[in-house]
């Protein structure tokens, strides 16, 4: 609800001080009826009064009462101080992951999902520069989500009392505001159990990552839109309420509640503080700092690559030019060792015949070397040398000298990465290789031998191993 | 306030920005399709189970439980505290339990799919390694936090060991916690 911002009510100055309610043996029902609650008009019953009023003469056997909730750290500022830190940073997981989906090329019919109405960005074609465009974006949409998630257990613990508020709604207002609460929930919660289970390769949840994901995350944001737009108001006036340098100084022995909150997140019979308001911040604070060193090295890479101890991208290979994160195997993908032997032609379609290759006449070209990222959706990258022939050279080879897109195709049979399209800049970008050796040697089988594609700034699943044909559309 | 106002309960903007949300994510869910939210096979893998269940799992189980072991902590310690004859620690040792519990489990929480060895054949098939290493991994981690967490609790039970004593010596029968910031949980401090 919108109160004014100066909206104290006539009682609240004077009932709102130290006088609390406390609570007495047998009814305790002096601390659930704040006094604003009859003050504030929007506490008041909406129509029909009756109705509202009978659901709250009924409250529910077992709930539990507002008294169990004791921590005296409670409150709206501290609920606020959360919420600011969600309010700035949960935006950036949305967007980066939205961008991550047109970087999928939706002109090539290569997003997942594939139709999405209106809930996307503007169309525009991915570009190939800067080279670590990808590895931002998905590095911060991954790692930003994992890295909140002690600030958004912190702000649903924060907000718990309200759950069990009784009655749940006391005008269609509120109903219709508690059901857009579940989207705000159910949202946040949904995509970061999904998210996080999906970068470990736990496919518990059986349906569709990246539709689940991608829907999900626009019925969060919607419920996330709402919310901000009803609590913005509050959330400054609970920030301004207490200094929060002040609060940075407040040691425990003189942490106090905070004032009671018509929302009734401030506890009725709060405890003796066992930690003060700046050590909770620190916890919550110093968790998302454990989870940023234990993630962080995934995406950055290098000497970092092994404080990623908990993930699946923080291990190595053992030694060796070779020894770079590997997403699916040449056993997974059943590559065949006899086709990517001697009798291994490289075949180029497009112009008015097939050319066929060897992997001997593609080393008798120009020879490219350039240090590019491969970036998973997953948010690992891994930056290696690769050297190889330019797929523009390959393009004009086949005849088509300026292709509007191009067809990969991969030995491996079947699965949605045996192939790619390739956009026209992806394709004539001076750094987009065909990749016969990494870091001065031969690509391993699992690295995609005998030549596998590299693109700069495009998704990792895009740049295609153990190529088969590349089909050039003028 | 109007009385259209008061038989809604707030103002009309609110009605119109909740009534829009509903249909965006009417929207948004009719794009994915309706059908694709239940799983005929197995029920528990629907995306709509996944979005209730995974919230109702947080706050019917999660929660309470992490609720209830704080609470038995703390009982636990003034319990213990107020039994034994000789004077409680001058530091709560409660934060110093409960803050490495919680970083543990918070990294059960987020990467219990390696450690518990969940999801091992796609993660082979993506990976071509074995989840092996993880739960030898998160117990050296849980191992050091709580390591951390004792040296600090000796450092500081030193230093307020002296503090006390320097207090003993120069003020005698003054109630040596009041205004010691570093005693928690359960010392009851006169107001």
């Amino acid at each position: 609800m919108m109160p004014p911002p100066d909206d104290n009510g006539p009682h609240s100055a004077a009932e709102h001080g130290d006088d609390r309610p406390v609570p007495t043996g047998g009814e305790g029902q002096s601390a659930v009826e704040d006094p604003t609650r009859v003050a504030d008009e929007p506490h008041q019953f909406g129509f029909p009064r009756s109705v509202w009023r009978a659901v709250a003469d009924r409250r529910p056997p077992g709930l539990p009462e507002p008294r169990v909730f004791r921590s005296p750290l409670r409150g709206p500022w501290l609920t606020s101080v959360f919420g600011s830190v969600l309010l700035l940073s949960l935006p950036i997981v949305f967007l980066t992951g939205l961008v991550d989906w047109i970087a999928y090329s939706p002109a090539l019919h290569q997003s997942i999902p594939s139709h999405v109405g209106f809930l996307h960005l503007p169309y525009f074609t991915w570009p190939t520069r800067p080279a670590w465009l990808f590895q931002l974006s998905e590095g911060l949409h991954v790692g930003l989500a994992l890295i909140l998630v002690p600030v958004v257990l912190a702000k649903l613990w924060s907000v718990m009392p309200k759950l069990f508020v009784w009655p749940a709604a006391r005008s269609g207002a509120d109903l219709l505001e508690r059901l857009s609460i579940i989207f705000l929930v159910g949202g946040v919660v949904f995509e970061m159990v999904t998210g996080i289970l999906n970068i470990q390769y736990d496919y518990l949840f059986g349906f569709n990552f990246y539709t689940a994901h991608y829907f999900g995350a626009w019925v969060f944001m919607t419920g996330f839109a709402v919310h901000v737009g009803l609590k913005l108001p509050t959330m400054v006036r609970s920030l301004r309420s207490r200094p929060f340098v002040g609060e940075l100084r407040t040691s425990r022995a003189d942490t106090r509640p905070e004032p009671p909150d018509p929302d009734g997140l401030v506890s009725p019979d709060p405890a003796e503080p066992t930690i003060s308001r700046r050590g909770a911040l620190a916890v919550v604070g110093g968790g998302s700092l454990l989870v940023a060193v234990l993630t962080v090295g995934q995406s950055i890479g290098g000497v970092a690559r092994q404080t990623a101890l908990l993930i699946p991208r923080g291990r190595s290979y053992g030694n060796g030019p070779n020894d770079f994160q590997i997403n699916r195997t040449a056993v997974a993908a059943s590559i065949d060792p006899k086709a990517t032997g001697s009798a291994w032609r490289l075949v180029l379609n497009g112009g008015s015949a097939p050319v066929q290759l060897s992997r001997v006449q593609l080393q008798a070209m120009d020879q490219h070397t350039v240090e590019l990222p491969i970036a998973c959706v997953e948010g690992w990258s891994s930056t290696q040398q690769w050297s190889g022939v330019r797929l523009a050279d390959l393009a004009r080879l086949s005849g088509v000298r300026s292709p509007s897109k191009a067809h990969v195709q991969s030995l491996e049979s079947g699965g949605i990465f045996s192939e790619a399209w390739l956009q026209s800049n992806q394709v004539l970008d001076p750094d987009a290789l065909l990749a016969l050796r990494v870091n001065g040697v031969d690509l391993s089988s699992d690295h995609g031998f005998p030549a596998r594609i590299v693109i700069p700034a495009a998704p990792g699943v895009h740049c295609t191993k153990w190529v088969r044909s590349i089909e050039f559309v003028a | 306030m109007t009385r259209a106002t008061r038989a809604y309960g707030a103002h009309p903007l609110h009605l119109l920005s909740l009534v829009a949300s509903f249909a965006l994510v009417g929207y948004a869910v009719s794009l994915l399709g309706v059908a694709s939210l239940w799983n005929h096979h197995h029920w528990w893998q629907s995306i709509i189970v996944w979005f209730f269940g995974a919230v109702l799992l947080h706050d019917l189980f999660l929660f309470p439980s992490y609720a209830l072991a704080d609470r038995s902590l703390g009982a636990g310690w003034r319990a213990v505290s107020g039994r034994t004859p000789a004077r409680p620690p001058a530091v709560s040792p409660v934060n110093y339990l409960r803050i490495p519990t919680l970083a543990s489990g918070l990294l059960l929480l987020m990467f219990f799919p390696g450690i518990i060895r969940q999801g091992s054949d796609s993660y082979l098939r993506a990976t071509g390694l074995t989840q092996t290493p993880y739960l030898q991994r998160w117990l050296l981690v849980t191992g050091v936090l709580f390591a951390v967490s004792a040296l600090l609790y000796a450092a500081r039970m030193v230093i307020a060991g002296r503090r006390r004593r320097h207090l003993d010596a120069t003020a005698d029968h003054v109630d040596t916690t009041i205004g010691d910031a570093t005693t928690g949980g359960g010392s009851r401090h006169a107001p």
